[in-house]
């Protein structure tokens, strides 16, 4: 393949349209307004999780407790918002009666119900990212042991708090936000479009941007420049646990139920998406569109395995087996991109 | 001759029948270019068998493209090599090797946390019969062997890591011994290393030459370069400029090639002299086992060297200082106000700035632009809109290249081209840039002109020169005392965490700022006879 589109920042998105265009030809309804539609409903709140993955992967962490994070926020916000529990469900949960009743959660029928219960769930996410970001930066912890820990205890809490049931009954103004439109807009595009615009700005336009960035690429060189690099590591997991919170939202918004199980299998799409979009796991690289098109691509192969008459456990073979190509086609990009680099440095 | 011990006589099979030639290796008219820029052009140099030849050049001027190319890491686009007498194009460094050639490069390729041992045959152990098994006996004794080679009386078990760098040095030899290697390529290889250290590689280096093994060594240490070489051949711009026998060159004559011009006085001359006010004042700074009562005053349009031994506190002094690391007690103020434990960040704000020791680790990115680099520090200066810190795309590159400019930087377009494809002069001299962004009061150099060759050391003398006289305060910490000599108006001698002397300019004496410097190593205390009190 020529060099000069293997190195293309567009080469992912290149890829996704050839193999849709594929996919079309095997599956006529691949292009079907309804799957069409579908599809970006998938893209969306993927999407939201991979950038907040994005910075903690730049300033050269890893996050494993997004889908935690998920399934903690989800449970929290539907305990306060469902307008009813299930009795035959819920009567033998320790917080029958206290946080929860027949009559629905804490702020039932209260007009203030969905934006406390959004609110809380952003504050939660954030606030177990602080957790992760602290323990990283400040008490020198290895990245994956904090996020692996984190996502062992707060999935496990998710669970435990529910008794493994999922929370139904969720206000129509909260489902809204995941399968509502604004006129011919869904409102899940509107948000996680003005995230990515955000997260944009602030990589590509603003002196953070430029910390994340360096704080990945050597940390040493980092603090000799005088970059708060501590709290640049904990913001990177503090956005990430906003953006975890801000998946947990549209998601369960989707599946209109608070579920203690939200996210579970989603770990391998989030780091997946990021790899095959170009975010090194090396740290200190990686684009808003390079999410973006990692994102897009997963959510067209993922759509194109579930027309073919294969099982779950297959599907996520074939998965596995494209990330893995994905990893050593940067492996290769970045050898490609180094080389170039050496022998000019050479003349 | 030196005796070959018994087990090492296959491995060294070529030995026993040397088949000598007169040429041991012949570059014929070589030339390679890089996307139209000319690295080398019709470069023939020809090296007799069991000769050793000093190559030098300034950064960029060629010599590794030439010794990448010997190592089979890239192909010329024209001309031949001819080695031991046969023609040679390697297509892989694995070839190179096979063919008899070592590489000993500056930045040493040992497994660390591997022992010596593991390290000497991990590209071939001795195994137990045919099986995979490894015969860690034959091994530790092989090694052994090898070790008693450079002198080196360790434990081959013994991990890498615990060694000084002097000694890694020796067993990155003994590696090349272990292979038969007919043909040595020594890259800069006394740079990490302590004057004892230096003496022994040289006594090696010597033995290699008279057991008849051919020998390149390059370095910017010219002295070492007459001191180890039969023939010298002199690079610039990718040409051939000077080659001949050792004894037609001096120091003078290498600089005079290397650089096209002379530079008749290597530490250019400064048109201000110290000034009153005090830039930086350092009281009983003390931090256990590290530093120990540390007091200083360093002036406006001062430049002050600070001369140690490695591990003498004089870096980790520079670190406290600029608020990386923390004290336990003095105080540190800057143009009179407290700075004491301060952060880096805010020490930066008051117009502090610090050249970190080693660029690659701490100075520098290397895989982003150069602009990103000069831009670092100095980023906020050119944000806009308040707490959001937006940065216009072209923000600060016009100052960036005004600094570029200013320090001669030679790069492509500053936005596009990555740090790491930059020579090691113009590496530090990035490093330097983005402090100049910031416009300091003190600029703290922590071996500045390490690794870099005559013509950025000059260029980076000239600009501390430019500096102080635009009323910096410059702490110039260096190895080379010639170079403090050079270039500052006063020098502070530390040793075991304190400062042992204090000397003026016109009252430099080499040999007695050497023996403050080692004063206090041998337990006993040397008599505070120079204990200092810069107060005026």
């Amino acid at each position: 393949m020529p060099r000069e589109v293997v190195l293309s920042d567009h080469f992912v998105l290149v890829l996704t349209v050839l193999y849709f265009l594929l996919s079309w030809v095997i599956y006529p309804h691949m292009a079907g307004r309804r799957n069409i539609a579908n599809l970006f409903s998938n893209v969306w709140p993927l999407l939201a999780l991979v950038i907040g993955q994005m910075f903690v992967l730049i300033v050269g962490g890893i996050d494993l407790s997004q889908t935690s994070i998920m399934a903690v926020t989800s449970v929290l916000g539907a305990a306060i918002m469902a307008t009813r529990f299930d009795p035959a469900k819920f009567e033998h949960n320790p917080f029958w009666g206290v946080v929860f009743s027949e009559q629905g959660g804490l702020l039932a029928g209260s007009g203030w119900a969905v934006p406390a219960a959004v609110l809380v769930m952003l504050v939660v996410g954030v606030t177990i990212g602080l957790l992760n970001g602290l323990a990283v930066a400040k008490l020198r912890m290895p990245p994956f042991m904090v996020t692996l820990v984190a996502m062992s205890f707060f999935s496990g809490l998710a669970i435990y708090l529910t008794r493994s049931e999922n929370i139904m009954y969720l206000p129509e103004s909260f489902i809204a936000m995941g399968k509502g439109a604004i006129g011919p807009v869904p409102s899940a595009l509107l948000m996680v479009v003005s995230l990515a615009a955000l997260a944009f700005v602030v990589l590509n336009a603003s002196v953070l941007g430029r910390w994340f960035y360096a704080v990945g690429q050597n940390i040493r060189t980092a603090r000799a420049c005088g970059i708060p690099t501590q709290r640049v590591v904990v913001l990177a997991y503090v956005l990430s646990g906003f953006c975890a919170a801000v998946g947990s939202i549209l998601y369960s918004a989707r599946l209109e139920a608070g579920r203690p199980t939200l996210g579970r299998d989603l770990l391998l799409d989030v780091i997946g998406a990021a790899v095959i979009g170009g975010i090194s796991l090396f740290g200190g690289k990686g684009k808003v569109l390079g999410a973006v098109y990692g994102v897009l691509f997963f959510v067209v192969l993922d759509n194109s395995l579930n027309k073919m008459p294969l099982d779950f456990y297959s599907i996520d073979i074939i998965k596995g087996c494209v990330i893995l190509m994905a990893a050593v086609l940067d492996a290769l990009r970045t050898r490609i991109a180094a080389n170039q680099v050496v022998l000019v440095g050479m003349s | 001759m030196r005796c070959v011990p018994a087990s090492l006589r296959i491995r060294l099979s070529w030995w026993e029948c040397p088949e000598m030639v007169e040429w041991a290796l012949e570059f014929d008219g070589i030339s390679k270019s890089f996307f139209g820029v000319r690295a080398l052009s019709n470069v023939s140099i020809a090296v007799r068998e069991g000769h050793t030849l000093g190559l030098i050049g300034e950064n960029g001027a060629g010599k590794s493209t030439l010794m990448n190319i010997l190592g089979g890491v890239i192909a010329p686009d024209e001309g031949r090599i001819r080695l031991f007498g046969r023609e040679y194009q390697p297509a892989s460094p694995a070839e190179a090797t096979d063919a008899g050639i070592a590489f000993i490069h500056q930045e040493l390729n040992l497994f660390a946390n591997l022992s010596i041992a593991d390290n000497l045959f991990i590209d071939g152990f001795p195994r137990l019969g045919k099986s995979p098994i490894i015969d860690r006996r034959s091994a530790r004794r092989q090694a052994k062997e090898l070790l008693s080679l450079v002198d080196l009386d360790i434990w081959p078990g013994t991990a890498v890591e615990m060694l000084a760098p002097g000694e890694r040095q020796l067993v990155e030899i003994a590696k090349a011994l272990g292979r038969d290697s007919r043909l040595i390529i020594f890259d800069e290889p006394a740079t990490s290393l302590t004057a004892a250290e230096r003496t022994r590689l040289f006594d090696i280096i010597k033995r290699l030459h008279e057991q008849g093994r051919t020998i390149v060594y390059i370095s910017h240490t010219l002295d070492d370069v007459l001191r180890v070489s039969n023939t010298v051949a002199v690079l610039r711009d990718g040409c051939l400029v000077s080659t001949g026998p050792c004894g037609q060159y001096s120091v003078d004559r290498m600089i005079s090639d290397m650089v096209g011009r002379r530079i008749d006085q290597m530490y250019p001359a400064r048109s201000t002299g110290p000034g009153v006010a005090v830039a930086l004042k350092v009281e009983g700074l003390t931090q256990p086992g590290i530093v120990k009562d540390v007091s200083f005053e360093l002036h406006e349009k001062e430049v002050l060297g600070v001369f140690g031994l490695v591990g003498s506190g004089r870096s980790e002094m520079a670190r406290i200082i600029f608020g990386l690391d923390r004290c336990k007690d003095g105080r540190i103020s800057i143009r009179g106000q407290d700075a004491t434990n301060a952060s880096a960040e805010a020490n930066i704000r008051n117009g502090l700035a610090f050249v970190t020791e080693n660029r690659h680790a701490e100075g520098l990115l290397m895989d982003t632009t150069v602009l990103n680099n000069l831009g670092l520090v100095s980023l906020r200066q050119f944000a806009r809109f308040g707490p959001a810190r937006i940065l216009w795309r072209s923000g600060g590159l016009e100052s960036a290249n005004r600094v570029a400019g200013m320090l001669r930087i030679k790069s492509g377009p500053i936005h596009k081209q990555h740090v790491r494809s930059l020579s090691g002069g113009n590496q530090q001299k990035v490093v330097i840039g983005k402090w100049l962004l910031t416009d300091p009061v003190v600029l703290i150099l922590d071996e500045p002109t390490r690794g870099i060759d005559v013509g950025a050391k000059y260029e980076i003398y000239g600009i501390i020169n430019t500096l102080a006289e635009r009323g910096a305060a410059i702490l110039y910490i260096c190895s080379e005392l010639e170079e403090l000599v050079g270039l500052c108006d006063r020098i502070l001698v530390m040793s075991n965490g304190q400062i042992e002397a204090e000397f003026r300019r016109g009252d430099y004496q080499q040999e007695a700022i050497l023996q403050a410097a080692f004063s206090g190593r041998g337990g006993s205390k040397a008599a505070p006879a120079g204990r200092i009190d810069s107060s005026r």
